[in-house]
């Protein structure tokens, strides 16, 4: 008996390592070595940073990536303008997500799981192909413009593709479905009743929405704006396709710097920037996400 | 059902036209015979034949394939065993640690997780000599570890909607704690497992900035193919490649919605 109980700890332990140590070696590690790399200085070899400790063994602490980055106004500008462009592209879908959401959450029953299909199937089509889907809409001579200028409104072609507005499209299309499932999930469990009380109670439409079907929303809200706003402060795909070549976004310039300018210290120090700018809402996140849980129960 | 207001049939209206008409429009121009994206030059299925002619996206998706079945197949078993871990096993030494592991890769950027992941290769080889070559298992490596984040959270969210007096019965009539997850957890959490494979396998096909980090020169994925195509604007033959991935997802996707729509409705 007592040997049978051990091979059960065994079994057990293995199920608790595994995955364990599969995300040390592959999600933890890797966040200390990009630490690691951004404190060292860029040199002419392979690999083309300098190593932690110099030849006598001292410590080699540099800290002029972190200090270009806060001198040059160029990347506080990318991060404040990363920041602008994914608050934008949230707003815009919680302004348009909400509406879907409630409309979906309120049809009935065989609509809604059709509703809901078409929600979720552009998740399983390719990013990529979605993001390109766009390029053949916004060009000089994309649908858009051909029909401006059937329609004769325009002339001359309108310059959309390769600009920042393009990106803030691309951004609210690709992300919506985000934003709408989280809001679908609480609306779905909202009982509807409440707003009928209110309002027989003498509360206007507008009231009862803002007294009541936002609050008890707020769990969806603030985890549907996080899951847009979180990816698309590093996005890089649609800033390159859809952004003019001076369209600097963090993702992208990140990128840039790790493959143009072959400069691995500065390229970690800027993703440990973006990290840090993402702490305040990844933690908003999860700590929402464990309440939700905690209500749901 | 109380009806709906006419502003949310409107912007429901709106909502799906903006998701779909991109979709529709890749569709429409790739039949179009002209070798300018945009102009129409009359109907044709030529730019279908070509992909199939063409060796590069038959090899890059041939390698796609085969590393999203290999770490969707990977990402469901750690998966499984963190969603396990996470709902029955109480609480263990770094428990918060491992919660917080297992959620952050879904919200990463992917451009820090592709960056810190080759940064990681790369020392590794300074130090064991290993991975010689990135390609095929640098990549599989890669996609594991984000997709089984998205398997725990869904083979967790089965396992607390379940009812323990099955596995409770089992261990009151004597059962061994191990044979109670192989006989009777896991067999309940199948459809979870099998949703879990398929997203992984998705999401898998579907990175471009994660798989360009770690491959090495030499091995392109279909998305890096792609990219590197539609960098320089927009060409026929992706429009016909897209128009086939939107077939295949829809068709599966229907088809699925079809047949659990009828089982609902028989019982």
């Amino acid at each position: 008996m007592a040997s049978l109980i051990k091979k059960d700890t065994l079994w057990r332990h293995i199920t608790v390592l595994v995955p364990y140590l599969w995300l040390l070696v592959f999600f933890l590690l890797p966040f200390g070595i990009i630490l690691k790399i951004s404190l060292a200085e860029p040199v002419l070899a392979q690999p083309p940073f300098s190593p932690t400790f110099d030849e006598t063994g001292a410590l080699s602490v540099n800290t002029d990536n972190f200090a270009f980055l806060f001198r040059d106004k160029l990347y506080a500008l990318t991060y404040l303008k990363s920041v602008l462009m994914a608050a934008a592209a949230t707003i815009c879908c919680l302004l348009l997500g909400f509406p879907i959401a409630y409309g979906i959450a309120r049809s009935d029953p065989r609509t809604r799981s059709l509703l809901l299909l078409l929600i979720v199937l552009p998740f399983w089509i390719s990013f990529l192909l979605r993001v390109y889907a766009w390029m053949g809409l916004l060009g000089n001579y994309g649908v858009i413009n051909n029909f401006l200028m059937w329609l004769g409104i325009t002339a001359q072609p309108i310059q959309i593709l390769y600009t920042d507005f393009a990106i803030f499209l691309g951004l609210a299309y690709s992300y919506l479905p985000f934003m709408i499932l989280p809001l679908y999930a609480t609306l779905e469990r909202m009982d509807l009743d409440l707003v009928d009380a209110a309002m027989d109670l003498g509360a206007s439409r507008t009231t009862a929405f803002w007294d009541i079907t936002w609050p008890l929303a707020r769990a969806g809200v603030i985890a549907g704006c996080m899951l847009v706003f979180i990816p698309a402060m590093g996005e890089y795909v649609i800033p390159y396709l859809l952004g003019g070549p001076d369209a600097l976004l963090i993702g992208r310039v990140l990128f840039d710097e790790f493959y143009v300018n072959r400069d691995w210290p500065l390229a970690s120090a800027v993703a440990i920037m973006l990290l840090v700018l993402l702490v305040v809402p990844i933690v908003v996140l999860q700590r929402n996400q464990a309440r939700d849980e905690e209500q749901a129960i | 059902m109380r009806k709906q207001s006419r502003f949310i049939l409107s912007v429901l209206a709106f909502g799906y036209a903006f998701l779909y008409l991109p979709l529709l429009s890749v569709i429409f121009y790739s039949f179009n015979d002209s070798r300018l994206a945009t102009v129409w030059g009359g109907f044709s299925t030529r730019w279908y034949g070509e992909l199939f002619r063409n060796e590069q996206i038959l090899d890059a998706t041939f390698l796609s394939f085969r590393i999203a079945a290999t770490s969707a197949t990977l990402a469901t078993i750690f998966g499984t065993m963190a969603g396990l871990m996470l709902v029955r096993f109480g609480r263990f030494r770094g428990r918060t640690l491992f919660s917080g592991m297992i959620t952050a890769p879904l919200v990463m950027p992917e451009v820090i997780t592709g960056l810190s992941l080759l940064l990681l290769f790369v020392t590794f080889q300074q130090w064991f000599g290993w991975p010689g070559q990135r390609g095929f298992s640098t990549i599989t490596i890669a996609h594991t570890t984000f997709s089984m984040a998205y398997v725990a959270v869904i083979v967790r969210s089965r396992l607390s909607q379940m009812d323990q007096s099955l596995e409770e019965a089992a261990m009151d009539l004597g059962c061994r704690p191990a044979r109670v997850v192989f006989d009777i957890t896991l067999p309940l959490i199948v459809p979870a497992m099998v949703s879990g494979w398929l997203l992984a396998f998705t999401l898998s096909l579907d990175d471009l900035v994660i798989a360009s980090f770690v491959s090495g020169p030499g091995s392109n994925t279909l998305p890096m193919y792609i990219f590197s195509k539609v960098k320089l604007g927009v060409t026929p033959d992706v429009n016909a490649l897209a128009s086939l991935f939107i077939l295949i997802v829809t068709v599966t996707l229907f088809t699925a919605w079809f047949l659990t729509n009828r089982r609902a409705r028989k019982v």
